[in-house]
C-alpha cells in the first residue's frame, strides 16, 4: 500500500464531533512539515480550518497559511465559473454571471451536479500537479459517498457531452489507490464505531475509491499495567480507602472517583475499539486523547505529531 | 400533580410536537428517544419518537425488531424489563426517504399515469434515494403527515444531519420557493412547447455543450413532470411551515460542552429566536462530574502525586508491591488532574454560554453504553431534573 502521505489525495471524512477537521488539518501540517507542498481543502460549510489552524477565515482563492501549506474552501458557483473559464474559453465574467445562478438552480434539483463540482476542482488540482497532496476535510460520514460516487452517477445519468468526456479522468485519479485515498476519523465509542464499519462497506461497494486508514482520536491512556489494576481494587476498599484519606487528606474520595471513571470509560471504549479493528482491514492510526486547555493550532500541532508517530516518519 | 414550572416535564405536557436539534455527535437521537420514554413513563397519552436517523441500536433500546415509516409500538415486555411501567403509551418510527417521496408523489400528482412517469424518471431516482440532502424536507413533511394522522398526543423528532443544522427548518420554504421560481419555467420550457424560445437559446447552447441534450431532454423531462405537483406541493410547504412556527411546536437544542458544537448551539438559538420558532429548552450532554471542579480534592491529589512513595511505603504491605503502589497512586492523582483541566474547561464554556433559554437540563457522561429501555430511563431521569 502507498504510504498515506505519499498519495496526491486524501478525502478525510467522520461522523460529527469526531474531530474531523482537526485531523485533516493535522495531516496537511505534517505533510507540509515534510516538505509536501500541499493544499488543505474544506469542503463542508461547518467546518474550521480557520480555526484548528488560527488563520483568517478561507477563501475558494487558495493561501499559504504555512510555509509549504496552502489553505481554501469550496465554492461550488466558484468552482462552475473557474471550469467554464477554462473548458468553454468563455472570457466575460458577466456571461457567466448569470449561467452560474442557473446552474445553482439545476444543483438544487439535479444534485450530482454540486458533487461534480466539488471533486472536479479537487481531482483538477492532482492532475495539473499544483501540489504535492491535497487534503480535503470532507463531508460527514453520512454525506461522503454521495460525493465520492458523483463522477459515477454524472456518467450514468449524462451520455454525452464536456461533462461526460470529464468525469472519465476523475474517475482514473479517484480510483486509482496510488493517488486517492479516504481517511476516516473515529472515536472509540459506539456510535462513530458503527457509522466507520458502515461506510466502510458501502464505500467498497458504491465508489471506486479505497479506504487507506482510519484514524482513532481520543484514545484515553491506559491507567494501570499488569496487576496494578488489582492493586487499584484493593485500595478502592474501604478499609484501604481509609488509611489514604488518613495519609493525604479526607478529600481523596474524589480523586479515587475519578480513576474509577477513567477506568471505566476506557474498559467501555476497549470493546468499541477492538469491534473496529476486527471489522476493519486498514492501518488504524491512534491518536491519544489531549487534557489540554484549549482548542486551536496548539492541538492541531500535538494531533500532527501523533500522526506522525503512528506513520512512523 | 401539576408540572413543575420552568422544567422539561412541563413542557413535554404542553406541547405536541418536541423537535429535538443540535450539531452531530452531540447524542440528539437518544435525547429524542429519551425524553419520549419519559412522557410516555410520568404522563398519559400516546407518545410517538420519530427518528431520521437509522440506528439500528435505538431500536434494540425500544425493544422493537427494526422499524420502518410505519409507527409500531414499543413492547410491554420492554418496559418491565427495565422495571417501569408507563402511563402512556410508546409508538417508533423511523424515516424512510424514498418511501415517503414516493408516497408524496402519488398524493400530488394531478394522475396516476404521471405519478409513474416521475417515479420512473432517471434524475427522480437520484433525488429521492441517492443525494441525503433531499432529508431536510422529507423529515418535516413526514413529522407534518403524522401529527395530522391525530393519532399523538406527542410526537418527539430528531433532525436529519444535515450539513447545516439548520438547513431543515427553510426547507419547506425553499421547496415552495422552487416551484414558483422563474428558472424551472424557463427550464421546463421547452419540453413543454418543444420550441425553444429566443431568450433562453443562448442559456442551452452553452448547457448542451457541458451537458448534452439528452440529459437535458432528461432534465426538462423531471421538471416538467415534477411542475404538475406544483400547487399541491407549495400548499403543503406552506401548512408544514405553519406547523413549525405553531405555539404547540417547541425546539430541544442539544449540545456538549466542547466548543464547536455549543458554538453551534448558541448560533442555534439565536436563529430560532430570529425566526420567531419556540425555544423550549437546552440540554446540555455528556457533563463530566462536578467532583472533577473540588478544589481540595485537587490539593488531596497534589499531594499524593508528590508523595506517592511515602505513601505507598505506609500503605504497601495489604495492598501489593511498594513500587507498583507507588506507580498506581501516581497514576491516580496524575488521572484526576488531567480530567479536571477539561471539568475546567468545560465549566467555564458552560460559564460564558451567551444564550441561556428557560429551561436548561444537564446530563453526566455515562460511563456505559445506553443500549437499552433502561438506559433511556437513566438518561431521561436525569433529564427530567
Amino acid at each position: 500500500m502507498t504510504a498515506l502521505l505519499d498519495r496526491r489525495l486524501l478525502f478525510v471524512t467522520g461522523k460529527g464531533g469526531v474531530g474531523k477537521t482537526t485531523v485533516a488539518a493535522a495531516l496537511a501540517v505534517l505533510a507540509a512539515q515534510q516538505g509536501r507542498r500541499t493544499l488543505l481543502c474544506e469542503v463542508d460549510a461547518k467546518g474550521d480550518v480557520a480555526g484548528v489552524l488560527e488563520t483568517a477565515p478561507t477563501r475558494f482563492r487558495e493561501r499559504e497559511v504555512q510555509p509549504g501549506l496552502w489553505a481554501m474552501s469550496m465554492d461550488t458557483e466558484e468552482s462552475l465559473k473557474e471550469y467554464l473559464r477554462i473548458n468553454l474559453r468563455l472570457p466575460a465574467m458577466a456571461r457567466i454571471g448569470p449561467l452560474a445562478r442557473i446552474f445553482e438552480f439545476v444543483a438544487t434539483a439535479a444534485p450530482g451536479v454540486k458533487e461534480i463540482l466539488t471533486v472536479g476542482k479537487l481531482a483538477y488540482e492532482v492532475r495539473e500537479r499544483h501540489y504535492d497532496l491535497v487534503v480535503v476535510d470532507a463531508v460527514a460520514t453520512g454525506h461522503i459517498v454521495g460525493q465520492l460516487a458523483a463522477p459515477q452517477a454524472i456518467q450514468e445519468l449524462v451520455q454525452v457531452g464536456l461533462v461526460r468526456q470529464q468525469t472519465g479522468w476523475m474517475l482514473d485519479i479517484l480510483g486509482d489507490p496510488q493517488q486517492t485515498g479516504l481517511v476516516v476519523v473515529s472515536t472509540p465509542e459506539e456510535m462513530p464505531v458503527n457509522e466507520t464499519v458502515e461506510l466502510a462497506g458501502r464505500v467498497r461497494e458504491e465508489t471506486n475509491v479505497e479506504l487507506a486508514a482510519v484514524v482513532v482520536n481520543r484514545v484515553l491512556p491506559e491507567l494501570f499495567g499488569r496487576g496494578e489494576e488489582a492493586v487499584f481494587e484493593r485500595l478502592t476498599a474501604p478499609e484501604h480507602a481509609a488509611r489514604l484519606a488518613e495519609a493525604v487528606g479526607e478529600d481523596v474520595t474524589p480523586v479515587l472517583e475519578a480513576a474509577r471513571l477513567a477506568v471505566t470509560l476506557r474498559r467501555t471504549r476497549a470493546v468499541h475499539l477492538e469491534r473496529l479493528r476486527t471489522a476493519v482491514d486498514v492501518p488504524l492510526l491512534y491518536v491519544p486523547y489531549l487534557f489540554s486547555r484549549s482548542h486551536g493550532l496548539r492541538s492541531t500541532h500535538q494531533v500532527a505529531e501523533a500522526l506522525g508517530q503512528e506513520l512512523g516518519s | 400533580m401539576a408540572a413543575r414550572a420552568g422544567s422539561i416535564e412541563q413542557l413535554l405536557a404542553a406541547k405536541e410536537i418536541v423537535i429535538s436539534c443540535g450539531s452531530g455527535g452531540v447524542g440528539k437521537t437518544t435525547t429524542a428517544a429519551a425524553l419520549a420514554v419519559m412522557a410516555a413513563l410520568r404522563q398519559d397519552g400516546r407518545v410517538l419518537v420519530l427518528t431520521v436517523d437509522p440506528a439500528r441500536r435505538l431500536a434494540d433500546a425500544l425493544g422493537l425488531e427494526g422499524f420502518g415509516n410505519v409507527a409500531k409500538p414499543v413492547p410491554q415486555e420492554a418496559f418491565a424489563r427495565a422495571g417501569v411501567e408507563p402511563r402512556g403509551e410508546l409508538w417508533a418510527a423511523m424515516l424512510d426517504t424514498k418511501q415517503s417521496w414516493d408516497a408524496l408523489v402519488r398524493r400530488h400528482a394531478p394522475d396516476r399515469a404521471t405519478a409513474e412517469r416521475i417515479l420512473d424518471n432517471a434524475l427522480y431516482e437520484n433525488v429521492s434515494r441517492r443525494f441525503v440532502q433531499s432529508h431536510d424536507y422529507i423529515a418535516m413533511e413526514r413529522l407534518y403527515e403524522l401529527h395530522c394522522e391525530g393519532s399523538y398526543d406527542l410526537i418527539v423528532v430528531d433532525t436529519p444531519p444535515t450539513r447545516n443544522a439548520l438547513d431543515f427548518l427553510d426547507a419547506p420554504a425553499r421547496m415552495a420557493e422552487f416551484f414558483s421560481s422563474r428558472f424551472l419555467r424557463l427550464l421546463t420550457a421547452p419540453y413543454r412547447s418543444r420550441i425553444v424560445s429566443f431568450a433562453s437559446k443562448p442559456f442551452y447552447t452553452v448547457a448542451d455543450r457541458i451537458l448534452g441534450t439528452e440529459f437535458l431532454e432528461d432534465i426538462a423531462e423531471f421538471f416538467g413532470l415534477f411542475q404538475t405537483m406544483a400547487p399541491g406541493f407549495v400548499e403543503r410547504a406552506e401548512a408544514v411551515t405553519r406547523l413549525l412556527h405553531d405555539r404547540r411546536t417547541t425546539f430541544v437544542v442539544v449540545s456538549t460542552l466542547e466548543a464547536a458544537p455549543l458554538h453551534e448551539a448558541e448560533y442555534f438559538v439565536e436563529q430560532l429566536g430570529a425566526k420567531r420558532f419556540h425555544l423550549g429548552a437546552m440540554v446540555l450532554n455528556k457533563v463530566l462530574p462536578s467532583y472533577l471542579l473540588d478544589e481540595r480534592a485537587a490539593v488531596v491529589a497534589e499531594r499524593l502525586r508528590r508523595e506517592a512513595g511515602g505513601v505507598a511505603a505506609r500503605l504497601a504491605p495489604e495492598l501489593g508491591e511498594p513500587a507498583q503502589v507507588e506507580r498506581v497512586l501516581a497514576e491516580v492523582a496524575d488521572s484526576f488532574l488531567r480530567f479536571q483541566v477539561v471539568a475546567q474547561r468545560e465549566a467555564e464554556q458552560r460559564a460564558e454560554l451567551a444564550v441561556v433559554p428557560e429551561v436548561v437540563a444537564t446530563v453526566p457522561y455515562f460511563d456505559a453504553d445506553i443500549v437499552d429501555l433502561g438506559g433511556l430511563v437513566r438518561l431521561g431521569e436525569r433529564l427530567w431534573g
